[in-house]
């Protein structure tokens, strides 16, 4: 995952100050972890470096606990979260056809998120409404009983909106040249 | 260094005392099959579930790499209890290994063949379905060795020699569940990561998970 301009020195500054608050014995390791998620979404690869540094362990052991447990995210979260529905019911209802039409279309793997950071694609074990198997919540809202034309019915209103969102500011910037 | 009496099978020992049941018994020329244990691990994983024995006053078998021995231990390796755990340890291991020995480098020394024939235990699936149906992309990015991880067992030898023996630090455990694996920081290939491809890591490995180069050909 390629680094925003001035990430770098953001996960810097915010992992130094959380690892002061800490000690450096091993048990540290996950609150620190946590505490980065908290703040910067994910867990950066230069933050896992500098906490490796910073309790003398090696890199590969941060990665370890980090890609053992859930809880952890490798990559930012997309400006649109997608969570696949893989629970008992969405699975038999074609939950994983669901998840391929959306790697197939975002080109992206589960657990990871676009270049663009538009989109991040997680799975998630049961979101409460079998009922409306298989079903995908896009950022807060749910989707029911989908199939792999509404993956791209859902992909194509982001991209609406996207371009109409241009269009406005378009605008926008115009209207204010003239007014100046 | 004072010395306990102990039976195992009905034949008396003496081994030191404080030591692990696991390598007194394998002094003793008992065997007993093992695939994790270390004798310098401080703490032994007992992760591979294979050394399993029992012994008189205990309810239930015990591992042997964790249990020390004392005085007038009696042990047994074989009762049909003990056979049923460590077939089973050793079936769900088989159930997602890549197990064409005939096309194993490792074939004739690997720890697996080694365990089998001891404990009279067939090299394929009878009760479990193979798990292995996706095999994970092998790893020959080093010159020296490669990894294949659809062989690996872990059982974490590797890990250990790289983190406490040549303290390089470039390989450990990854992923969770069916993903789990060895592997490097960020998952890259080893030639990208840390690992100086000191080889030692190949030569602690028991089955054909880590092979030479040169063996392959």
């Amino acid at each position: 995952m390629e680094l925003l301009p001035g990430e770098l020195e953001q996960i810097k500054a915010e992992t130094a100050e959380i690892l002061q608050q800490h000690g450096t014995e091993r048990q540290e390791l996950i609150p620190i972890i946590q505490e980065i998620q908290e703040r910067l979404g994910y867990l950066p690869k230069p933050a896992m470096e500098q906490v490796a540094r910073a309790l003398d362990i090696p890199e590969v052991d941060v990665y370890s606990v980090a890609t053992f447990y859930n809880q952890f995210r490798l990559n930012p979260p997309g400006k649109h979260q997608i969570k696949v529905c893989m629970g008992t019911a969405c699975h038999m209802m074609g939950g994983h056809i669901v998840m391929d039409s959306f790697e197939r279309r975002l080109e992206i793997k589960e657990g990871e998120t676009t270049p663009d950071r538009e989109f991040s694609l997680e799975r998630v074990a049961c979101v409460g409404c079998c009922a409306l198997a298989p079903v995908v919540l896009v950022d807060e809202k749910v989707e029911a009983k989908v199939s792999p034309i509404r993956v791209d019915g859902i992909l194509l209103t982001f991209e609406i909106e996207k371009s109409e969102q241009e269009k406005v500011e378009e605008k926008e910037q115009q209207e204010g040249g003239v007014e100046e | 260094m004072s010395k306990v009496n102990i039976t195992i099978d009905g034949q008396q020992y003496q081994v030191p005392a404080g030591e692990k049941l696991l390598w007194a018994a394998l002094d003793c020329g008992v065997y007993i099959p093992h695939l994790c244990a270390n004798k310098d691990k401080e703490r032994p994983d007992a992760s591979c579930r294979l050394c399993f024995v029992e012994i008189e006053g205990f309810s239930n078998p015990v591992t042997s790499c964790t249990q020390e021995v004392f005085e007038g231990m009696v042990v047994r390796t074989r009762t049909p209890q003990v056979d049923r755990l460590v077939q089973t340890a050793f079936e769900l291991l088989l159930s997602n290994h890549k197990l064409r020995c005939g096309k194993c480098p490792q074939n004739r020394q690997c720890e697996l063949q080694k365990i089998a024939r001891e404990r009279k235990l067939k090299l394929k699936l009878t009760r479990l379905r193979p798990l292995l149906t996706e095999e994970k992309p092998v790893d020959d990015s080093t010159d020296v060795f490669i990894y294949d991880p659809n062989r690996c067992v872990l059982c974490g030898q590797c890990i250990w020699v790289d983190h406490k023996i040549v303290e390089v630090g470039a390989i450990g455990f990854i992923n969770r569940g069916f993903k789990r694996k060895m592997g490097t920081f960020g998952d890259v290939p080893l030639a990208e990561s840390r690992c100086t491809q000191c080889g030692e890591c190949v030569k602690v490995c028991p089955v054909g998970a880590l092979v030479f180069k040169e063996k392959t050909e």
